[in-house]
């Protein structure tokens, strides 16, 4: 156990080090004079300058990497020199809005992903079933921001029900947060949703033909006993696989569903930045995000140990 | 045998239902696309500043060239400049179709042969799949919104940016692929004949990627017209004097409140495009590749 734990750990290792690599190489594999890119339109002569000295610019590629990486394990992202502040408070003020939007999708999409395919695997063939699966295709290929609007043109500009966009923190009250975060975090559900509920109906389909199944239910065990209790637990890996794979397409919709709803999260600072060319800050946001997702991932293979008491590695 | 090579099953694809249905759908798109300039009389770029705002329907008159009048119905209205929406709804089919095909094409090709290389030559497989592995790491719209920013907007940098991101995913199918070929008797067979390495490759490997490829092929097609969309829309994609639906869908954003259609009626045509290109990649999935399609 503490073995499998330190290997799988030690694994993540090589590949944070290639996201590294890869985000130091984008830079220096572009035209042009890093420590301009890395100023910005704006910055003066002086500033650029001063780049060029503090990340060793005239040095070989392996040592600029070094004093690179050694900031980067210390913490310090660099400066934007856009926004005139170091990237890391950059991202500590707008991370909040991001991960709200975030844990608010991941809990609309577990509470109807989950429930809707283990249905349309009991009903298997039924409309449910169909619907579904229609679903799951449509919700592939609707973009976001599409979703996004028709719910703001509905339920913001036409019912009036709710605030058309914005951002409330939670800890101004439960109801102004949801109210503000209850569209985005729909329209961003959708494709997650579809991509969800299709895995736990095929998991849960194939669970339901195993010999453990037919004994429950011989043992005269109730439906939803024998879909929670024997289904539903020994389908949960790969469910739950998915939603750790799926936290990539969640990011990138983030980015998106922030521009729509107007929510001042690292989505939108991402799109500031690239519009204002403000490479460390695009930098900062990539290795936080890759961080982020390798970290789930690797949270998630250690929740097999206790989703599946069979898993011994 | 390969199932490429399997007679018949071409026609076994085209009888699947939502093959057929995604297939028309598309060519419709296409032709719309494609004769832009025969079913829409205006120019993309034509704006008349009389007439903005207008809502689906409307009908102007357009001084033309030649010195004569003709009268035209904006189907779909026209946008806060005054530009008819659906004659650059049209154009903008072009830009998607182009970008998704030429995405999955490049996408295809180059995890084809890094693949094949990573599971043909073994020492270099680790290093190859740590590579993918840290690629594969970071989101895919943050790579690409990366990689616009650095060079700079435009055609080739999104198609370029769109495409880096899906070639570890073709990497990791080409392999598996590999993996599992390399085992058969038939290639141990070759071997031991003598065959050479790029002869086996050829003619015994690659042949059984084409299905998987083709299916996979069809997914990057359908998620590089989303991306190409989104970047557009976030105003960091391809420049806004081309019309592309994520660009009229951004110009749309400002009076979205009052005129829904500029963001409706793109919105609604490019779901429908990925849409189509879905149900062909899962169509030709279950037909040309049934153990993934029990699977999914």
């Amino acid at each position: 156990m503490l073995g499998f734990l330190l290997r799988r750990i030690a694994a993540t290792i090589p590949v944070l080090l290639m996201v590294a690599v890869f985000v130091f190489l984008m830079l220096r594999l572009t035209p042009g004079d890093p420590a301009a890119i890395i100023a910005g339109d704006n910055a003066t002569p002086q500033q650029i300058v001063e780049i060029r000295e503090r990340l060793g610019l005239e040095e070989p590629l392996h040592v600029q990497f070094a004093i690179w990486g050694g900031n980067l394990l210390r913490g310090d992202l660099g400066q934007s020199y856009f926004f005139r502040q170091p990237v890391t408070s950059l991202i500590a003020q707008r991370i909040e809005p991001t991960f709200s939007l975030a844990a608010v999708t991941i809990v609309i999409t577990v509470l109807v992903a989950v429930p809707l395919g283990t249905l349309a695997a009991y009903r298997h063939g039924s409309w449910l079933d169909k619907f579904v699966m229609g679903f799951s295709v449509a919700g592939f290929s609707v973009p976001v921001f599409v979703v996004g609007y028709i719910l703001i043109y509905v339920f913001a500009v036409e019912l009036r029900w709710l605030p058309v966009q914005g951002f409330v923190s939670i800890r101004e009250g439960f109801w102004p947060f949801m109210e503000r975060m209850i569209m985005p975090a729909t329209a961003l559900a959708v494709i997650y949703i579809a991509l969800i509920a299709r895995m736990t109906r095929a998991s849960v389909l194939e669970v339901l033909g195993e010999d453990y199944v037919r004994t429950a239910r011989a043992k005269g065990q109730g439906e939803f006993k024998v879909l929670v209790n024997h289904a539903l637990r020994n389908a949960a890996v790969p469910i739950v696989t998915v939603i750790g794979v799926g936290i990539a397409l969640l990011i990138g919709g983030v980015v998106v569903t922030e521009s729509v709803f107007n929510i001042p999260g690292l989505g939108r600072l991402t799109v500031n930045a690239v519009l204002a060319r403000d490479y460390p800050t695009i930098q900062g946001v990539i290795l936080l995000f890759s961080f982020l997702y390798v970290l789930i991932n690797l949270l998630i293979d250690i929740a097999y140990l206790f989703l599946d008491p069979r898993i011994r590695y | 045998m390969s199932a490429a090579a399997r007679p018949g099953l071409l026609r076994a694809v085209l009888a699947h239902g939502s093959v057929q249905v995604g297939g028309f759908i598309l060519l419709v798109i296409a032709l719309l696309g494609i004769f832009a300039p025969w079913i829409s009389p205006l120019d993309p770029a034509f704006l008349d500043p009389t007439i903005r705002n207008r809502l689906p329907g409307f009908e102007s008159t357009v001084l033309q060239p030649d010195g004569t009048l003709l009268t035209v119905t904006h189907w779909l209205g026209t946008d806060q400049l005054g530009r008819d929406l659906f004659t650059r709804v049209l154009y903008g089919a072009r830009v998607s179709l182009i970008v998704g095909l030429t995405v999955a094409v490049i996408a295809v090709a180059l995890g084809l042969v890094i693949g094949l290389i990573a599971g043909y030559v073994r020492w270099l497989d680790g290093a190859f799949m740590r590579v993918m592995d840290g690629l594969m790491a970071i989101p895919p719209i943050l790579l690409a919104l990366a990689l616009v920013a650095l060079w700079g907007a435009g055609l080739t940098t999104v198609i370029i940016a769109v495409a880096i991101p899906e070639v570890p995913r073709v990497v990791r199918l080409v392999r598996a692929v590999v993996l599992s070929v390399r085992e058969e008797p038939y290639v141990e067979a070759a071997i031991s004949l003598g065959t050479p390495t790029p002869l086996i490759l050829t003619r015994h490997v690659l042949p059984n990627t084409v299905a998987p490829l083709i299916v996979q092929g069809t997914y990057v097609c359908a998620s590089a017209i989303l991306v190409e969309a989104i970047l557009s829309f976030l105003g960091v994609g391809i420049p806004t004097d081309i019309p592309t639906w994520g660009n009229i869908m951004a110009e749309g954003r400002l009076l979205f409140r009052v005129f829904p259609h500029n963001i409706l009626f793109p919105g609604v045509l490019l779901a429908l495009t990925v849409l189509a290109v879905n149900m062909m990649g899962d169509g030709m999935r279950d037909t040309l590749d049934p153990k993934l399609a029990r699977r999914v």
